[in-house]
């Protein structure tokens, strides 16, 4: 097992966010979670990157609680994709990618042949090699992302929890960036992405977890859970689902189509 | 695995940057000693620094070794350790607070510093005292600075330096209560002077009594700067890399610190050096703290090396370093913020 929450629960101050929250995270597994704005995305992952601690229930990943692992070998097991956001200093992206091999090496040392190495290769899986040499601040969002992407995979951990990874990209480079995931997945990581596209989640995902009011409202295949119903829980808004060729598609019912 | 692996350009520009740098400060350190009345040829200077440890046969005058080694040495000395050890700090605060604007003077470190000494003065404390004393409240008014501006609202850069300047102000007023209070005899102009900044009278005993502080300063941030990098992307990324955050950030802003400190103590307030010199380093080397922390030490000695024989040749009677610095860093410091790519 990967990755196993179980009955979660979290809260700041008297303000729940999350109450029982379980679901698990096996190897080639695309999760995808969804849910309103505020509606505790956040806070599970942080509670699942080990930033948070306050919480009922439980975190493990490979059988150990993530309260109770050391830093470095929490980041052997779960890599963090953050959403792109603009750094203080201007890195190259190499030395970006770098910096996810930080866990390997110990506090006093700097990246070697053999980190510079495993970075390069992480910027090939992405597609993004030529971009080694260019400053990371000055590449656009849908190339950032690919960067952050190959930071994670030079981490080499098994799982990778991604928060909002396709919110700043434009179309063409929010579909780019979630065939890779998926293909991701396919190689055999586990990944937990956020997103506020239900259709992202009809396309890519292999699992969905969708949550609402703090809880689960609907966890299992994206085709079987996804449903108007879920849409009006989660989100208040009519929609209609309609399938294709390429796959179902989710429609949003206009004022106007309701007559 | 059949990708070429590139040599990385900022360890290309950073391998370039730093053995050019440490050949402007050994020629500036040589050229140094034959500034001032008497007179010196750079021929000499080697020979003497050189029989100071080897065995030579004296081809010199005495009273020219007494120049060269009893006076101009120790200044030199610590005019690079103090502009080394500014330089360092600020490069750490900047990396460290996410924040280009980061620096000794600007987050109030120096005003604490500064206090503190005033204070060691006031009391007649010995000269271990002074730098005591200038650490501890250095210490306070960073961590003053800091608890402040995570608390403050919108954008973190702005309240920090905002932190900076009143916590700064604070010290400052504190400073001028005791000059007020100081007997107008021997420890006002003993404070007023040392306030100014200025390296003139240094003894070898100076320099080597900073060397101590320095070192503890230095010797953490040289060591640990590839991973000081992570800090600058974030509580959340670095934690996820696999990173102490709490326990790294500690150890580079104490370090910091403890370089501040060390410098206030040894040579009274040399502003603008821990902001300018990080920020030529970071156009010269790249951000990259593995090239721009040993960078800007050794930017920042030849620079305050510079100023310093400026200060000591320019006019009849010495101009402290202090106020050479400040008409070189506030211009440096309007360029910076109305450049087009201005990182505020």
């Amino acid at each position: 097992m990967s990755l196993s929450v179980s009955h979660l629960s979290f809260s700041y101050g008297s303000r729940q966010v999350l109450s029982d929250v379980s679901f698990d995270l096996q190897e080639g597994e695309f999760l995808s979670v969804l849910g309103p704005n505020g509606v505790g995305k956040s806070t599970l992952f942080r509670c699942i990157l080990g930033l948070l601690d306050g919480y009922k229930g439980s975190i493990t990943s490979g059988g150990d609680d993530v309260r109770t692992l050391p830093r470095r070998e929490l980041a052997r097991r779960i890599a963090y994709i953050p959403q792109i956001h603009a750094p203080a200093f201007g890195y190259t992206a190499l030395a970006m990618v770098l910096m996810g091999t930080a866990r390997q090496i110990s506090a006093f040392s700097r990246p070697g042949r053999e980190q510079i190495a495993a970075a390069m290769a992480a910027l090939e899986r992405v597609g993004a090699a030529h971009l080694a040499e260019r400053d990371f601040t000055r590449l656009s969002g849908g190339e950032q992302q690919l960067v952050l992407i190959a930071r994670a995979l030079a981490q080499q951990a098994g799982v990778l929890v991604m928060d909002e990874p396709t919110s700043a990209l434009d179309y063409g480079n929010q579909l780019r960036v979630l065939q890779l995931v998926r293909e991701l997945a396919g190689e055999g990581y586990a990944v937990l992405l956020s997103t506020h596209h239900p259709q992202h989640a009809l396309s890519f995902a292999t699992r969905i977890l969708a949550l609402s009011g703090g809880r689960v409202a609907a966890m299992g295949e994206p085709e079987a859970v996804l449903t108007e119903e879920l849409m009006a829980q989660l989100y208040g808004v009519r929609t209609e689902f309609a399938d294709t060729a390429g796959g179902r598609v989710l429609v949003p019912v206009t004022a106007e189509a309701r007559g | 695995m059949n990708c070429s692996i590139p040599a990385d350009r900022s360890a290309r520009r950073g391998a370039l940057c730093l053995p050019a740098m440490v050949g402007v400060l050994a020629a500036l350190f040589l050229a140094s000693f034959t500034l001032g009345r008497y007179d010196v040829p750079v021929g000499q200077v080697v020979r003497i620094l050189l029989a100071e440890v080897f065995p030579m046969e004296q081809t010199w005058a005495d009273s020219m070794r007494a120049a060269v080694v009893n006076i101009r040495l120790p200044r030199i000395l610590l005019a690079c350790m103090v502009g080394g050890s500014l330089s360092l700090a600020g490069a750490a605060y900047q990396s460290v607070f996410q924040n280009p604007m980061a620096a000794p003077d600007i987050l109030g470190a120096s005003s604490g510093a500064c206090f503190g000494a005033a204070l060691a003065i006031l009391l007649g404390l010995p000269r271990g005292g002074v730098t005591g004393m200038a650490f501890v409240f250095s210490l306070a008014t960073i961590a003053l600075v800091y608890l402040i501006s995570i608390r403050t609202r919108g954008s973190r850069v702005v309240g920090i330096l905002l932190a900076g300047v009143m916590v700064s102000s604070l010290f400052s007023a504190g400073t001028s209560y005791i000059k007020l209070v100081a007997d107008p005899g021997n420890e006002l102009p003993a404070i007023t002077y040392w306030l100014m900044g200025s390296l003139s009278g240094a003894r070898l005993g100076d320099a080597a009594f900073a060397l101590v502080p320095m070192a503890i300063g230095a010797v953490p941030l040289l060591l640990l700067r590839w991973r000081i990098n992570l800090l600058t992307l974030g509580e959340e990324e670095a934690s996820s890399l696999g990173v102490h955050t709490g326990a790294l950030r500690l150890i580079a802003v104490v370090s910091a610190t403890f370089l501040t400190a060390a410098s206030v103590a040894a040579s009274g307030m040399i502003g603008w050096v821990g902001l300018v010199i990080p920020h030529l380093s970071r156009k010269m080397a790249g951000n990259d703290c593995r090239w721009l922390f040993p960078v800007s030490m050794v930017t920042g000695a030849a620079f305050l090396l510079l100023v310093d024989n400026v200060s000591r040749s320019l006019a009849a009677t010495e101009i402290p370093i202090g106020i050479l610095t400040a008409f070189i860093g506030a211009p440096f410091f309007i360029l910076l913020m109305t450049r087009k790519e201005s990182m505020l």
